[in-house]
């Protein structure tokens, strides 16, 4: 029997050392699935296209960034979120109200030059996500009723949304009744920081904003909330914390982070509206969050160890016609074996030779 | 009303609302034990699946239906374990179980995307099903849909009529003081989890082999967080369950009529009122229950339990 003996301190070792357990577990589990699934393709070069391509390749490199991205910016809301114990799981309707908001900006400024027009779109995307999560934010306060729910029920409304503006007011007028908005012009383009390339300025918005979490959540009274809130909801209330701000900070954090990836997203490598905004990023971004243990500076390399899942599973599907879906089960158990590893933290796993 | 469209509104309605009961009324029996299982969704989907691909290879809807629990209960057990054994965090796990189960559904349910199957039928009792109005609104139903509603029956039964089920909920409202008398917190939870693993896993096949004879890899679409719903909707007591479900299946099919009827508004916006519902009715859960507190949530809902004895 295996038994569990609580540690006095939590293991410092441990905290460096159960990612890279679970890491390894992943790629066991992959290199098991794969020779199930692969017949005559050898197991070593279709690991090398999955995790060493993106990172050698510039361009597969750049792209990992292209996908990295919109996870650091979402996943970074979502951490602030999480570590306060509210659950906002429905990023991915935030993403794509923020997108449609934000891309509806632009299309209304068509060939319309100017510098204010990409501010003034990141904007009305932050502020389309803020709005969609402030509906949970005040539904919870008001009516106790779940934010876990509200946001996920709104995703699907926010998915439908997009293709009913698609087939209505943001069609394309000359687009052949198809269910696509205008390609913005360049105004309403985000600016491209790597030539040839599609990686555009928001990776090193995303940096920015991460570092600024970092100090926000370090040296900030409300970082200090957040934290106590999560971990200790009665001793914040003998702090005198206002759990209502909490849960309003929460979801207007991350609802508005939301709203400009996906506005990014609009306005960097889709280049228009389409029913493919959505990329599952908002749902992905919670595998990212908790990879990270909900630390900013944690959610810049966690990020990057998703977008290769993406990236490297993309171009396994193109080579060896592997389903992308494959991509989504190594993410899945990728936090499986992470949040099963953590217990290494807090717990000391002895072998009890004594039967029982 | 005309009768026989009144009687094709009842079947529509307990056809929507199957799925929804099965995946819901599991889901609180988890909850009454202190579990929060956020995984419905993906264990539904890998449900439909795994029922969907044993119809089609055997074309034995006995089987299938056993294949849809079984498998329901196996990517439940990964919850279980975790969870239980290895002290995660409910919340995410229960998400990484869903983000798991989808991709481990559409991964090995590529292969069937372009089939159909034979749909199980429903149940036709000579002389009774053939009663004018009665026969078809009593008899005539598909056999899954009265495993359903004996489901509710059972689960209430086992809560509130059997000793385990007063253990069972013992342990959801106090997990140290029910294991400071002897009992077997992680065993009754494991149990429970598995329990609702087995009917998500049913409720998703009623998907693929009643509704549609197709699989698809989003063809759960939501419901699994819609029963999630129901459960707070129902205030954890079980018949409310069935209450809540046909609401919904009621919902669902005036959302199909409407579109029949060509009444002038998007299908994107009808097709949003099943979740918009969702939150109303959430929204008016609350109302009703004004400022008190709802007495009936397990108090040790998605704490994590662990005994150093």
């Amino acid at each position: 029997m295996i038994k569990l003996i609580p540690r006095v301190e939590n293991s410092k070792a441990m905290i460096i050392l159960s990612p890279i357990i679970a890491l390894t577990l992943t790629a066991l589990s992959a290199f098991v699935i794969f020779i199930f699934i692969l017949e005559d393709i050898k197991v070593s070069s279709v690991f090398f296209t999955l995790f060493a391509e993106p990172l050698i390749d510039p361009y597969y490199f750049s792209e990992l960034l292209v996908k990295a991205a919109p996870l650091m910016i979402i996943g970074l809301g979502l951490s602030i979120g999480f570590r306060a114990g509210i659950w906002n799981i429905g990023a991915e309707g935030q993403y794509v109200i923020g997108g449609i908001t934000g891309g509806a900006v632009g299309l209304y400024f068509y060939n319309v030059e100017g510098f204010w027009l990409l501010p003034l779109m990141a904007l009305a995307g932050i502020l389309g996500g803020m709005f969609y999560a402030g509906i949970a934010a005040f539904l919870r306060i008001r009516y106790q009723v779940n934010e876990i729910l509200v946001t996920l029920m709104l995703t699907y409304v926010a998915v439908l949304f997009l293709s009913a503006m698609l087939q209505g007011p943001l069609r394309n007028p000359s687009g052949f009744n198809f269910p696509e908005s205008r390609i913005f012009h360049d105004s309403a383009m985000l600016p491209i920081i790597w030539d040839g390339t599609r990686l555009h300025i928001g990776l090193l918005v995303a940096i920015l904003l991460s570092i600024l979490a970092w100090f926000g959540i370090k040296k900030h009274m409300f970082g200090m909330q957040i934290k106590i809130s999560g971990s200790a909801p009665r001793a914040a209330k003998f702090a005198g914390f206002d759990d209502n701000k909490t849960v309003w900070y929460s979801l207007l954090i991350s609802g508005g982070l939301a709203g400009l990836a996906g506005l990014f997203e609009a306005a960097g490598p889709a280049g228009q509206l389409t029913p493919g905004l959505p990329q599952f990023y908002g749902f992905t971004a919670i595998i990212v969050a908790f990879l990270a243990r909900l630390h900013p500076i944690g959610i810049l390399f966690s990020s990057l160890l998703i977008a290769l899942s993406y990236v490297g599973g993309e171009n396994v599907q193109i080579d060896y016609n592997l389903p992308s879906s494959i991509t989504q089960i190594f993410q899945g158990m990728l936090l499986f074996y992470f949040l099963a590893c953590d217990i290494l933290i807090k717990y000391k796993v002895v072998l009890n030779k004594t039967k029982d | 009303m005309n009768e026989s469209l009144f009687i094709n509104i009842i079947i529509g309605i307990s056809i929507a609302s199957v799925p929804l009961i099965f995946a819901a009324i599991g889901e609180l029996l988890v909850e009454r034990s202190g579990v929060l299982n956020l995984g419905v969704e993906g264990m539904m989907i890998v449900g439909a699946l795994m029922g969907f691909v044993v119809q089609f290879h055997t074309g034995n809807s006995y089987l299938a239906v056993l294949a849809a629990l079984f498998g329901g209960m196996a990517i439940a057990s990964i919850f279980a374990f975790l969870t239980q054994y290895l002290l995660t965090n409910q919340v995410a796990t229960g998400l990484a179980l869903t983000l798991f189960g989808l991709g481990f559904s559409a991964f090995v349910g590529r292969g069937y995307t372009e089939e159909t199957i034979q749909l199980i039928t429903s149940i036709h009792i000579p002389v009774l099903s053939d009663i004018p109005f009665i026969g078809p609104l009593i008899f005539s139903f598909n056999p899954l849909v009265y495993v359903a509603f004996l489901m509710v029956y059972l689960v209430w039964w086992f809560l509130f009529k059997t000793k385990q089920g007063l253990i069972l909920r013992a342990i959801g409202d106090n997990h140290d003081a029910a294991h400071a008398i002897g009992h077997n917190v992680v065993r009754y939870r494991v149990m429970a989890i598995l329990f609702g693993g087995a009917m998500a896993g049913v409720g998703g096949a009623f998907l693929s082999l009643v509704q549609v004879p197709i699989w698809g890899e989003d063809m759960t679409a939501g419901r699994g967080w819609i029963a999630l719903g129901l459960v707070v909707f129902a205030s954890w007591q079980p018949f409310r369950i069935i209450l809540g479900a046909i609401l919904f299946g009621g919902i669902t099919i005036l959302q199909l009529h409407a579109q029949g009827f060509d009444i002038r508004i998007s299908a994107q916006y009808l097709s949003m009122l099943p979740y918009l519902a969702t939150i109303i009715i959430l929204v008016s859960l609350r109302m009703r229950l004004k400022n008190k507190t709802n007495r009936t949530v397990p108090n040790c809902l998605g704490r994590i339990f662990h005994s150093t004895t």
